[in-house]
C-alpha cells in the first residue's frame, strides 16, 4: 500500500513548497484544490478494504476542497480584482526556506512518536505536520485575505491527512463534522471576505489594523 | 431531557428567523432563555442524565458550567429588546436568532461526553457569534471579526489536531478505540505517553486560544472592544467557560493517566503568563470596552492556575468560574450603557459617568471592585481560596506571583476606571443613543452584581453541592 501512498504524500509536500513560493493568487488557490483532491484519493486508498464510508468521506473531501472552496475564493478574487500577494512580510524565498527547516522537524518530531505497525515508516505522519506548518506560515506572513483563507485550508489539509490515519478510530459523524465545519468556515470567512472588500475596496488585511495597542 | 436542552433554543432561533416584527423578535430572548433555565432546574433534579449512548451526559462538571451559562444568558436577554430598541433601523433578525443558536451549541459543549461532538460544538459555537460582533457593521467591527474567525478557526484546528493525537495514543497502545470520555479515563493508563503529551499541549494551545490565554488572546480585545456590550457577556461568561471546560476534561484524562505532573505546570505557566500580559495592557488603556477584554484574559489566567495549582485551588478556580462569569455580566452591561450614554468607549471623552448616568456608573464602579477582587464579593473568596492553597502546597513563588498580578492589574484597571465615572460629566457625543437609564437597562447588570454579591457573603447548599461534586470530578475522587 505504501507504494502509492508515499508517492501521492511526497506530491502533498511538493505543493507545499509550491504554495510558500508562489506570488499568484490562483496559482495558490489551484495548489490548495490540487491537495485537496490528492486528499481524496488518499483517503480511498488508505481505507479501501473498510467498507464504503470511507469512499464516502473521500469524495465528499475531493468535492469541497478540490471544487467549492476553489471556486468561492477564485470569484472572491475576481470581485475584488486582484491577482498577486503582494509584499508579504516574508519573502518568497526566505518562506520556502521555513517551510524546509519545518519539513525537517516534522520528520524529527515523527520518529519520536511510536506508531502503530502498520503505518511503520510510512509519510503520513511527518506529511501531517509539514503540512499543517506550512499552512501556519502562509497564514502569519501573507496581507491578502484570499491567501491567509488558503493558509488555513492548508493546515486543515494536514490535519486531515493525520485523519486518515486514525480513520477507524473516528465514527462518521465525526469525519462529517470535519468537513461541514471546514465547509461552514470557508463559506463565512468567504461572508467576511466579500465584507471586507465592499468596506476597504480591497482584500488586503494590512488596512485592517485599526485595532492594536 | 438533554436533546430539549439542546433543541429548545434552536427551535427559538427558528421562530426569531421566522417572525417578521422587528419590535416583538427580540423578547424571544428572555422566553427562549427562561425556558432553558426552567429545563435546567428540571434537569438537576435527576441524578444521571445521559443519551445517545453516552454522547450526551450531564455530568457534574457540566452542571456547574451549564448553570452558569443558562444564568448569564437570561439576564443578558432581558436586557436584550431596550437596547435593541435602540437601533430600530437595524435588523435585529441575525443577531436574534445566532443568540439563540449560540445558548444551543454552548449548551451541547457542556453535554457533550464525546471529543469530537464536543470539539464540533465549540466550532459551531465560534461561527454562530461571528456575525454578532460584526453587528454594528463598521470597518473596525470589520477588522474584529476577521481576528476573531482566523485565530480562533486556528485555535479550534490546533484541538482538532490535538483530538487526533489523543486518539492515536489509544490506537497505538491498540486500545479499542473510542473517543467517550468515560472509556478514555478508564483507558487512561495504558494510553501511549508521547502522544497523550503532544495531545494535551495541542488541546490546552488549542482551546485556549478560544478561552483567549496570553500569548493567544489577540483576538479578544478587539472582538470585546467592537462588539455589542451584551455579546461581550456571552463572550467573556459563556463560550470561555466552554472552552475552559474543554480543558478541564482533557485535564482529567491526563490525571487519570497519571500525567497530572506534566499538565499542572504548564497551566501554572500559561495562567501566570496571562495575568501578566492582562496586568500590562491594562495599565494606560485608553478604551474601557478593551479593559474588559484584558480583565477577561487575566481571569481566564487565574482559572488555569487554580486548576494548576490542584487541591483546594481547584474548588476556587471552579468558585471563580461562577464569579468571573457573573461579574463579567454586571461589568459588560453597565459598561454598555455609559458607552451608549456618551457615544463613545475612550477613557478620555468619558468622564463623571456618575452624573451622567448614576446607576450604570455605580454599578460598573462595584462590579469594577468585585473583579479586582475586593471583600465582600464572591471574586475576592475564590481568589483567595487559590492564593492560600497555592501557600499550603509550598508554592510561593506561585502563590507571591499570583498576588503581585493583582494588585498591578487592580492599580491598572483603577486608574482608567475611577477617573471614568468620578468627575465633572463630559458632554455626550452627538450620535449618543442612551438617554436616560430605564428598568431594563440597569435591572439586568444589578442583577448580576446581586448575584456576585451573594456569593461572596454566602454559598447556597445546592451550589456548594455543585461544586463539590464537580471538584471531585476534576480531582479523580
Amino acid at each position: 500500500m505504501h507504494s502509492v501512498v508515499d508517492p501521492l504524500l511526497v506530491i502533498i509536500l511538493l505543493l507545499n513548497f509550491f504554495l510558500l513560493g508562489t506570488s499568484r493568487l490562483r496559482a495558490a488557490i489551484a495548489g490548495s484544490a490540487a491537495q485537496g483532491v490528492i486528499l481524496g484519493l488518499l483517503a480511498a486508498l488508505v481505507h479501501v478494504s473498510v467498507g464504503p464510508r470511507p469512499l464516502l468521506i473521500a469524495a465528499g473531501a475531493a468535492l469541497i476542497k478540490g471544487l467549492v472552496i476553489p471556486i468561492l475564493l477564485i470569484r472572491a478574487m475576481r470581485d475584488a480584482g486582484i491577482r498577486r500577494e503582494i509584499d508579504p512580510l516574508v519573502g518568497f524565498i526566505p518562506s520556502m526556506l521555513l517551510g524546509a527547516i519545518a519539513l525537517a522537524i516534522s520528520l524529527m518530531f515523527a520518529q519520536t512518536l511510536p506508531v502503530v505497525p502498520s503505518q511503520a515508516g510510512s509519510l503520513l505522519l511527518p506529511a501531517s505536520f509539514a503540512t499543517v506548518l506550512t499552512g501556519f506560515i502562509v497564514l502569519t506572513t501573507r496581507r491578502k485575505a484570499i491567501t491567509q483563507v488558503v493558509g488555513y485550508l492548508t493546515l486543515e489539509n494536514g490535519i486531515f491527512i493525520m485523519g486518515l490515519s486514525i480513520l477507524e478510530a473516528m465514527p462518521f459523524l465525526v469525519e462529517i463534522g470535519v468537513l461541514l465545519d471546514l465547509f461552514v468556515g470557508i463559506f463565512v470567512m468567504g461572508i467576511i471576505i466579500n465584507h471586507i472588500n465592499r468596506e476597504f475596496s480591497s482584500l488586503d488585511t494590512s488596512r485592517l489594523s485599526a485595532l492594536k495597542e | 431531557m438533554l436533546f430539549a436542552l439542546v433543541l429548545i433554543p434552536l427551535a427559538f432561533a427558528g421562530v426569531a428567523f421566522a417572525v417578521p416584527s422587528q419590535r416583538w423578535r427580540p423578547w424571544l430572548l428572555p422566553l427562549g432563555g427562561g425556558a432553558h433555565l426552567g429545563l435546567y432546574a428540571a434537569a438537576l433534579r435527576e441524578s444521571n442524565l445521559s443519551a445517545l449512548d453516552g454522547w450526551l451526559v450531564l455530568d457534574p462538571l457540566g452542571r456547574l458550567v451549564l448553570g452558569l451559562i443558562s444564568v448569564l444568558f437570561l439576564l443578558s436577554s432581558l436586557y436584550a429588546p431596550a437596547w435593541l430598541a435602540l437601533r430600530p433601523g437595524r435588523s435585529n433578525r441575525v443577531f436574534c436568532a445566532n443568540l439563540l443558536i449560540s445558548l444551543s451549541m454552548i449548551t451541547l459543549i457542556t453535554v457533550a461526553h464525546h471529543l469530537g461532538l464536543m470539539w464540533v460544538a465549540i466550532e459551531a459555537t465560534t461561527l454562530a457569534i461571528a456575525p454578532l460582533i460584526y453587528f454594528n457593521r463598521s470597518g473596525r467591527s470589520l477588522e474584529a471579526t476577521w481576528k476573531y474567525l482566523l485565530i480562533g478557526s486556528v485555535g479550534i484546528a490546533l484541538s482538532l489536531m490535538g483530538s487526533f493525537f489523543l486518539a492515536y495514543s489509544a490506537v497505538s497502545s491498540r486500545l479499542e478505540s473510542s473517543l467517550l470520555f468515560e472509556d478514555l479515563i478508564r483507558d487512561a493508563p495504558q494510553l501511549s505517553r508521547p502522544w497523550l503529551h503532544a495531545a494535551f499541549v495541542l488541546l490546552l494551545v488549542g482551546y485556549g486560544t478560544k478561552m483567549g490565554l496570553a500569548p493567544m488572546h489577540t483576538w479578544k480585545p478587539d472582538a470585546y472592544g467592537e462588539a455589542p456590550g451584551l455579546i461581550g457577556t456571552l463572550l467573556a461568561g459563556g463560550l470561555t467557560s466552554g472552552a475552559f471546560l474543554a480543558i478541564l476534561r482533557f485535564f482529567q484524562i491526563c490525571s487519570a493517566a497519571g500525567e497530572a505532573a506534566f499538565a499542572r505546570p504548564m497551566m501554572v505557566a500559561l495562567g501566570l503568563i496571562s495575568m501578566a500580559v492582562a496586568g500590562v495592557f491594562m495599565a494606560r488603556q485608553r478604551d474601557f470596552k478593551r479593559l474588559l477584554a484584558y480583565s477577561s484574559v487575566e481571569h481566564m489566567g487565574i482559572l488555569v492556575v487554580g486548576v494548576g495549582i490542584g487541591g483546594t485551588a481547584v474548588f476556587g478556580a471552579l468558585l471563580h468560574l461562577l464569579n468571573n462569569g457573573l461579574t463579567k455580566g454586571a461589568l459588560f452591561l453597565s459598561a454598555a450603557n455609559i458607552h451608549r450614554a456618551y457615544g463613545s468607549k475612550l477613557a478620555a471623552e468619558v468622564t463623571g459617568a456618575l452624573q451622567k448616568v448614576p446607576i450604570s456608573a455605580a454599578l460598573f464602579l462595584m462590579a469594577f471592585f468585585a473583579i479586582t477582587g475586593s471583600p465582600p464579593f464572591g471574586p475576592f473568596i475564590s481568589e483567595f481560596t487559590i492564593v492560600r492553597a497555592a501557600i499550603f502546597n509550598g508554592q510561593y513563588a506561585v502563590a507571591g506571583l499570583f498576588l503581585l498580578m493583582l494588585v498591578v492589574v487592580f492599580v491598572g484597571m483603577g486608574a482608567t476606571v475611577l477617573p471614568l465615572v468620578q468627575g465633572e460629566a463630559t458632554a455626550s457625543r452627538p450620535d449618543a443613543l442612551l438617554t436616560r437609564e430605564t428598568f431594563f437597562n440597569v435591572a439586568p447588570p444589578l442583577a448580576f452584581i446581586s448575584l456576585v454579591l451573594l456569593l461572596g457573603l454566602y454559598i447556597p447548599p445546592f451550589v456548594s453541592s455543585l461544586l463539590k461534586d464537580a471538584v471531585a470530578m476534576v480531582e479523580l475522587r
